[in-house]
């Protein structure tokens, strides 16, 4: 038995013996788990499931041993991953802790600041929130005035930041605040951790035109942070936020790509809504216009999901990412746009629905989702300012 | 299937790449324009191209090839298509190379094949007529029985490669009529047979195009390939192939027009700065980059979905025909997008016949619309995944 063998047999033992055994069954693989202080439980075991992964290290599988992590190899990960897609299991924790600012604090932080805060985050006891824009800080995120000035070995927070999600029910909060006001505005900015739960911070959560939403707008009235909580030093923060929005971009690429792969496995759930609501003639989408536009997205999506396969293989077969890795957040948000208005168009009046009578739930949580989908070419960046990385960085266009 | 290059296919790449580009390409296919040359390629340009080994790409052993497919072909065809090289690879190789390989006796590999793969000799397909648009069914030829012989008659237009060609593989209707998958038979022409004449076209693209015309032509049972009536599937097979191997040099062809674009864009000053500064260009270059990024990965991909399993290159995964269309597509859309978007970069100077760059525009459409443009290859996808 080879060592890539023996793990995946006692993960085996572990996810389809040991642990149903203990807990009296597992959680189902659409229950997320965001942890924190107050969890919020999307199943009744999903917090005994994500507490006992941790203590194997398996909720940061890569994450070294010391910091709570798995200290596993990337096959030993992936074998991770194809054990709990088979066996139907959810991730045991998911969230910001594990996909931001923990990678953040591996590259940056000092080894006070990852003892402290790394543990947390794998036993899933801290929830974590992210403040980067504000009003007058979006895709010029380097113009955040939110101010923090030095009082002894505290820092003094003001202003405000939006857009934070989930915000009303993290614990921590990650973001970027003006320490200097004069200079080049990217010098001056300082990264910092800070504990949610004082008196100077307010979360207000905002509606969207979607009628919800996880966003919130935060405020601080002389809120506290510890010095010791200063990322890579005062002054640095534009190198340590750019770096942690690399990880947001890949985080979220990967989300819509993965949607990609699961609809493939699904079939055509689009053809089927097309036949649904048009009727078939022939054997054909009765609508010749809309079926195109149904083939249309199918071969989109098919292709970006190539592209995302490709630029996977060639970092297996040993290459750095190549340029191909640029368009993936782009790309994906805008599919998904495309797939949320061909959707309205595929049922017609009935994709209008807000709320109660004449519609069914699937029409009703359509109506949100093509409008909560606006976002998506906004947040994490926008189109616009994808364009100009891809102009710049890849095409080596002058500024 | 794995979406990345082994050393093997990086390195033919590379060499595939340095042959095109050693000579000013554009240079040659211009004045093989100008000067009305009968051939419109060179015949030692593609000797060489034979004595590389590109010819002999995706044949078997057995029938003198190296047993290689079209993961590897497509990277032979970009290279040309960065070059825009009008040599008969595709035609002679794929269309009706393939065709006898699959379908031939001992005896059409010998006189045909063989001599094809040593680029002795070029083949042709000639399956179209004026009013086939896109539709295989639509015979150019109509063969008639003649005590034990055929006699076809008809006229084929747009047979790539046609013109001086040494044989032709040729789509007739022996029985049925359009619409009808049986009934289509292929016979194997060689260029001499009496009552088969050859007219060079001129197209756009200024790539070597024929048009056949057989007054009564003669063959035999012999020049049957494969089954009478049941060359359908044959035909279809190969124009597949061919299709794939032409969104290879589809690939190369905008590849190269988006690179002297954005080189354009680099050092082209208007107002006192490089154009390239401006925002409303970069946007543009960029979304022409992820348009040229996701036609790659479908190239690549329907290419090794025609492969199969490595070497086995008769064995074609289930839903290679859906990759097939998935990336003509694609192509076709990307290519004509980039290539007139080169245009308007490059402003009044890409308009003139001397600057280069007009002539992908013209080789982008010619390419689109050969095999099927992007609407038909929508349909046939369609149509494929059951809707």
């Amino acid at each position: 038995m080879t060592d890539a063998e023996r793990f995946r047999a006692d993960l085996v033992e572990l996810l389809e013996r040991e642990l149903p055994a203990r807990l009296g069954g597992l959680p189902p693989p659409t229950a997320d788990y965001w942890g924190g202080r107050n969890p919020e439980l999307p199943h009744p075991l999903s917090r005994r499931y994500c507490e006992a992964m941790a203590e194997r290290g398996l909720t940061a599988p890569t994450w070294p041993t010391e910091y709570g992590g798995g200290g596993l190899g990337k096959q030993e990960a992936k074998i991770l991953l194809e054990e709990l897609r088979r066996l139907q299991l959810p991730p045991p924790l998911v969230g910001f802790g594990l996909s931001m600012i923990g990678p953040t604090l591996l590259q940056f932080g000092t080894e006070a600041q990852r003892r402290e805060h790394l543990p947390k985050i794998t036993r899933g006891e801290i929830r974590w929130a992210q403040g980067y824009s504000e009003p007058n800080a979006g895709s010029d995120l380097a113009s955040v005035q939110a101010s923090a000035r030095f009082a002894g070995d505290d820092l003094i927070l003001n202003g405000q930041k939006v857009w934070t999600s989930y915000g009303d029910k993290a614990d921590w909060m990650f973001g970027i605040f003006r320490t200097d006001a004069g200079g080049k505005k990217q010098e001056g900015i300082t990264f910092l951790l800070l504990d949610m739960a004082q008196p100077g911070v307010e979360v207000r959560p905002i509606k969207l035109i979607s009628g919800a939403s996880p966003f919130c707008e935060t405020f601080f009235s002389d809120a506290r942070a510890h010095a010791k909580d200063v990322i890579a030093g005062v002054g640095q923060g534009w190198t340590v936020a750019k770096a942690l929005l690399g990880h947001e971009r890949n985080m979220i690429g990967d989300l819509f790509g993965a949607g990609a792969r699961t609809r493939r496995a699904g079939g055509n759930a689009l053809a089927e809504l097309a036949r649904a609501y048009l009727g078939v003639k022939d054997g054909r989408i009765a609508d010749p216009v809309l079926r195109d536009r149904v083939a249309q997205l199918a071969m989109d999506e098919r292709c970006f999901a190539l592209t995302m396969q490709r630029s996977a293989d060639s970092v297996k077969a040993g290459h750095k990412p190549g340029p191909e890795s640029s368009i993936f957040k782009i790309g994906g948000t805008e599919l998904n746009q495309r797939r949320q208005e061909l959707m309205v168009a595929l049922r017609g009046p009935q994709a209008l629905g807000w709320e109660g009578e004449g519609f069914d739930e699937r029409e009703l949580a359509q109506t949100r989702d093509w409008l909560r989908s606006r976002g998506n070419t906004i947040e994490g960046g926008t189109s616009e300012v994808q364009l100009n990385i891809i102009a710049k960085h890849v095409l080596g266009l002058p500024d | 299937m794995q979406l990345v290059l082994t050393e093997d296919q990086a390195l033919l790449q590379r060499t595939a790449l340095d042959f095109v580009t050693g000579t000013p390409a554009i240079a040659r296919l211009r004045k093989l324009r100008d000067h009305r040359d009968e051939r419109g390629y060179a015949l030692d340009r593609y000797a060489k191209m034979a004595e590389l080994g590109w010819t002999a790409i995706p044949f078997s052993e057995a029938d003198g090839g190296l047993g290689a497919g079209f993961a590897e072909l497509v990277l032979v065809t970009e290279a040309m298509g960065r070059g825009l090289a009008p040599e008969p690879l595709i035609p002679s190789i794929v269309l009706a190379g393939r065709a006898i390989a699959l379908g031939g006796s001992a005896a059409h590999k010998a006189s045909w094949l063989a001599p094809a793969i040593a680029g002795d000799k070029v083949l042709a397909l000639a399956y179209a007529r004026r009013d086939s648009r896109f539709d295989l069914t639509r015979a150019p030829v109509r063969a008639a029985r003649d005590g034990d012989r055929f006699r076809l008659t008809g006229q084929a237009t747009q047979v790539w490669g046609g013109h001086l060609a040494d044989a032709y593989v040729v789509a007739a209707r022996t029985a049925g009529d359009d619409g009808d998958r049986d009934g289509v038979t292929l016979f194997v022409v060689p260029a001499a047979t009496p009552g088969v004449t050859s007219q060079r076209q001129h197209r756009v693209d200024s790539l070597n195009v024929a048009q056949l015309t057989f007054d009564s032509a003669a063959l035999g049972e012999a020049d049957v390939l494969g089954d009478v009536d049941h060359g359908h599937a044959l035909l279809a097979r190969v124009v597949d192939e061919a299709t794939v191997a032409l969104t290879g040099e589809m690939l190369g062809g905008m590849l190269e027009a988006f690179e002297r674009t954005v080189a354009y864009l680099r050092e082209r000053r208007q107002f006192g700065v490089p154009i390239g500064s401006f925002q409303a260009l970069k946007h543009r270059a960029a979304r022409l980059f992820m348009e040229l990024e996701l036609a790659r990965s479908a190239v690549m991909a329907a290419a090794r979905a025609l492969d199969g399993g490595r070497g086995a290159i008769d064995g074609a995964q289930p839903d290679a025909a859906q990759l097939v269309s998935l990336a003509k597509a694609r192509a076709s859309d990307a290519y004509v997008l980039i290539a007139n978007e080169a245009i308007q970069l490059h402003g009044g100077i890409g308009m003139t016949d001397e600057h280069d760059i007009g002539f992908f525009l013209k080789r982008a459409r010619a390419s689109e619309l050969t095999f099927g443009d992007a609407a038909y290859h929508r349909d046939r996808f369609a149509a494929l995944e059951g809707y």
